[in-house]
């Protein structure tokens, strides 16, 4: 049986966790902090294959989507809150629309359903009037990731996995041919394993270079804003055309596109701004009030709603916007699986899944299933010597 | 003394008062229901950060009992759930 470490218990470990587990592997995860208590719990459940461009992103968001149903049916849906309430992406102008048109179109010929809507008002009757059309993904879900990333990691845990909190790894422990054996944690404690998988997340950069295999993940700040608890308003998750341009820019300045949608807790959550100011946490009253007025002009009745609170957090972004997953090609025994950028919630059980196929060799997905995901592998970031 | 309106109860308060510190200084302690459960609620942290004080004030609902300053005439009334219409 082979003993594998995670280090990070953020919805990527836990679903790391969770498929290690699942295959029989002795699963040990450690974490900083505690469940989710990183990017995990600042983010609004995404799970979406509406953003995403054909190409190895989008194959990891349709895997995953399968299996986020299967974790659906294992762990209840209602305990995930996971929810298939589909996404509808809006276009203000005629422009916006061609453009989300072909866009759509090159998706539909990667396998995803996407259906055009002439008045987006008939699925959302409270946006604004006006907008020139729509495409409603169905296959866009949403789940509560605090939640989640806990249901897996309990899972994982009914099937033997120890999970320590408070556990920060300094250093990798390798052995005379330079094979990861083990990791070292601030306690002075050596926890031994054939495998060691990255799962830190925002914080996967810094990770990774303690344990001798330096990937580059970056953080990319955002802010939610959370209105008062509302009657069910907004039923979809739905978002302005331009927020697919932002999310694969490469601008380090602002950049805000539109994002609403609704919990079931009755809030509405709007998004989204993304910029690349470190780690730094200061609330930022423009952007604030930029994602509040750009909401206001998709749904009018939102000027009339109190806000309760904002929150903020660091989505880990590698420079070529792809995760970073699979087996280090420098340090034998270290597995990457990190730098979802802000789609590390809808990705999560597809990693998991990705990474016990590299860890065990073999294990939940066919060789040519695994084969689609090449393109995420570290290789990408390591120099030929 | 001056006076707002609560329910139908007529309730002073002195100059500078919130809505919230008023309707206590009269035994008033709950004035809301929550939406899941319509259990009672009140001032909790008395400072505008748990919005667990929600009244309805003069027609706008989701208003915080601690931070509205008590006038002349206002209009407040208890509050069920969201306190908006259900659509």
């Amino acid at each position: 049986m082979s003993a594998v470490v995670v280090v990070g218990a953020g919805i990527v470990g836990a679903a790391c966790a969770h498929s290690l587990s699942a295959a029989g592997a002795e699963v040990i995860v450690l974490d900083r902090g505690s469940v989710a208590s990183g990017t995990t719990s600042r983010g609004e459940g995404n799970i979406l294959v509406s953003d995403k461009e054909p190409g190895a992103e989008l194959e990891l968001a349709r895997l995953s989507r399968d299996a986020w149903l299967e974790v659906g049916e294992e762990l209840g849906r209602e305990t995930l809150e996971l929810e298939e309430k589909g996404g509808v992406v809006v276009a203000a102008s005629p422009e916006a629309l061609d453009a989300l048109s072909s866009f759509a179109a090159a998706q539909r010929s990667a396998g995803v359903t996407a259906l055009d809507v002439a008045e987006p008002r008939e699925l959302e009757p409270h946006l604004r009037a006006g907008l020139a059309g729509g495409v409603l993904y169905p296959e866009d879900m949403q789940v509560q990731p605090v939640l989640a990333a806990a249901a897996m990691l309990e899972a994982a845990q009914r099937r033997g996995a120890r999970f320590v909190a408070g556990a920060d790894v300094v250093a990798g422990v390798r052995d005379a041919s330079g094979r990861l054996t083990g990791v070292r944690t601030s306690a002075g404690e050596v926890i031994g394993a054939d495998a060691v998988v990255n799962a830190a997340g925002t914080w996967g950069a810094q990770v990774s270079e303690r344990l001798g295999g330096p990937v580059p993940v970056l953080p990319r700040r955002g802010f939610i804003l959370v209105t008062e608890p509302l009657p069910p308003m907004v039923r979809h998750k739905v978002y302005s055309a331009d927020y697919v341009a932002n999310v694969s820019s490469s601008e380090a300045g602002l950049e805000t596109s539109c994002v609403v949608e609704g919990t079931r807790g009755g809030t509405i959550l709007i998004g989204a701004s993304r910029e690349r100011v470190g780690f730094d946490t200061t609330l930022d009253v423009d952007v604030v009030s930029t994602l509040a007025s750009q909401a206001t002009a998709l749904f009018p009745f939102l000027e009339r709603v109190n806000l309760l609170r904002v929150y903020r957090g660091f989505r880990p972004y590698c420079p070529d916007h792809l995760p970073v997953i699979g087996p280090d090609p420098r340090v034998p025994g270290l597995f990457h699986a990190c730098g979802h950028e802000g789609a590390g919630i809808g990705l999560a059980p597809g990693t998991g899944r990705l990474i016990a196929h590299h860890v065990l060799g073999g294990g939940p997905l066919a060789p040519e299933v695994a084969a689609r995901f090449t393109a995420l592998l570290p290789d990408r970031f390591v120099q030929e010597a | 003394m001056s006076t707002f309106r609560f329910d139908d109860v007529s309730i002073p308060f002195r100059d500078g008062q919130s809505v919230g510190a008023a309707l206590v200084a009269q035994g008033i302690l709950s004035w809301r229901t929550t939406r899941l459960e319509g259990r009672p609620r009140g001032l909790f942290c008395g400072i505008g950060i748990c919005f667990d004080c929600l009244v309805t004030v003069d027609g706008v609902p989701s208003q915080r009992a601690c931070l509205v300053r008590a006038r002349d005439g206002l209009d407040v009334t208890t509050q069920e759930g969201s306190g908006y219409a259900a659509e």
